[in-house]
């Protein structure tokens, strides 16, 4: 019954529930108790004063804030080139291992001589990974890191210099 | 300062460059991100730190702010709870003891307070108040958005990452144990209300 007549108070019952309630309301006294006490509750608490900080808080929210400057938007240093370039990378690496992977199968292998139709001892993988290729790659990453930390350290150095923190 | 500005013209002339005008937003809630504060951080001194940091947060991410599609104070208590918690981890306070902490506190409060009470007798609003700091946090919290920082039930569930139809369950239950905690520790207030 209460929780009827919360919802009915706080308007989020049904048309049917609100005829219901309305009815019953007019007809049943205990009904009609209950709910001028729910709703002398519900009046109080909105009545409620709120606790205020001290006198001093929107001076020292305001100075503080003076130390910043509103960051960009989190969409507009998002660079969506970067997203699509990285999902491109993924999708080009999975495509060229299937048409590898696509390439050592023994199309004319006779049903039964081997469970999967592909001849493994092809397989070499220190044909693709050697060590050239390993120097290359880790060269690849170590450039970038020290790119990108060059990039992180000036925008830090430029923020210190004008004071803010964009 | 900017008294008859709506909330989306006061964040334009921020976002425009205008940084004082920030002051009008300040003053508009701060009383609202305060109380929702001391809901999760009973110590005044630490909760007004927490909520002048909130400002500034509120402040710094403007532009993530969508005035077209929400209301800027579900926004701004989003920020509130996500701040409190993280004070609350920080400081490696557990929800549970905290409430444990807050209502012993509040009932010691209110054993000398009720001594008091047959003299000089209590505002109905006091009564209330003291009756919310004995609900545990997320009942606490539940009651002052709704109530206080006028929230409705969906926007309760945005800044609480939580089903609308959860929270009017959840809103019920924590109506019924204030009624409890009412009846419990103010009966001869709750007489005189209800005789009202």
């Amino acid at each position: 019954m209460e929780e009827r007549l919360w919802n009915y108070i706080d308007g989020v019952s049904s048309e049917d529930e609100k005829s219901l309630i309305e009815k019953l309301l007019a007809s049943d006294a205990a009904f009609r108790a209950k709910y001028q006490e729910l709703l002398g509750l519900h009046q109080l608490l909105g009545k409620v004063e709120l606790e205020e900080p001290s006198m001093r808080f929107t001076l020292n929210v305001m100075e503080e804030v003076a130390k910043y400057g509103v960051a960009k938007a989190t969409g507009k240093y998002i660079n969506k080139r970067i997203i699509w370039g990285i999902a491109a990378f993924f999708f080009i690496m999975i495509g060229a291992m299937l048409v590898y992977g696509f390439s050592l199968v023994n199309w004319h292998a006779t049903p039964g001589t081997s469970i999967i139709p592909i001849d493994i001892k092809k397989w070499e993988p220190s044909k693709i990974v050697t060590n050239t290729y390993v120097n290359i790659f880790m060269m690849v990453n170590i450039v970038l890191f020290l790119y990108l930390l060059d990039r992180y350290l000036s925008r830090k150095r430029a923020e210190r210099m004008t004071g803010h923190s964009v | 300062m900017n008294t008859g500005l709506s909330d989306n013209e006061i964040i334009s002339k921020v976002l425009g460059g205008d940084q004082q005008a920030f002051a009008g937003l300040v003053k508009r809630y701060q009383n609202y991100v305060f109380t929702i504060t001391l809901r999760y951080i009973p110590s005044r001194e630490d909760a007004e730190e927490v909520a002048q940091d909130v400002f500034v947060k509120a402040f710094r991410f403007l532009s993530d702010f969508h005035g077209e599609t929400a209301k800027f104070s579900t926004w701004l208590y989003t920020i509130v709870t996500s701040t409190c918690l993280s004070f609350l981890r920080k400081k490696k306070v557990n929800l549970q003891s905290l409430d444990d902490e807050r209502v012993f506190a509040s009932a010691d409060t209110l054993d000398s307070g009720l001594r008091a009470n047959t003299i000089e007798g209590k505002s109905k609003q006091k009564v209330l108040n003291e009756a919310i700091n004995l609900l545990s946090t997320d009942d606490a919290q539940i009651i002052t958005l709704f109530y206080k920082a006028e929230q409705t039930l969906e926007e309760i569930g945005q800044i609480l990452h939580t089903d609308p139809n959860t929270l009017k369950v959840r809103l019920h239950r924590a109506r019924q144990r204030l009624r409890e905690k009412m009846e419990k520790h103010f009966p001869e207030e709750v007489k005189s209300m209800q005789a009202d």
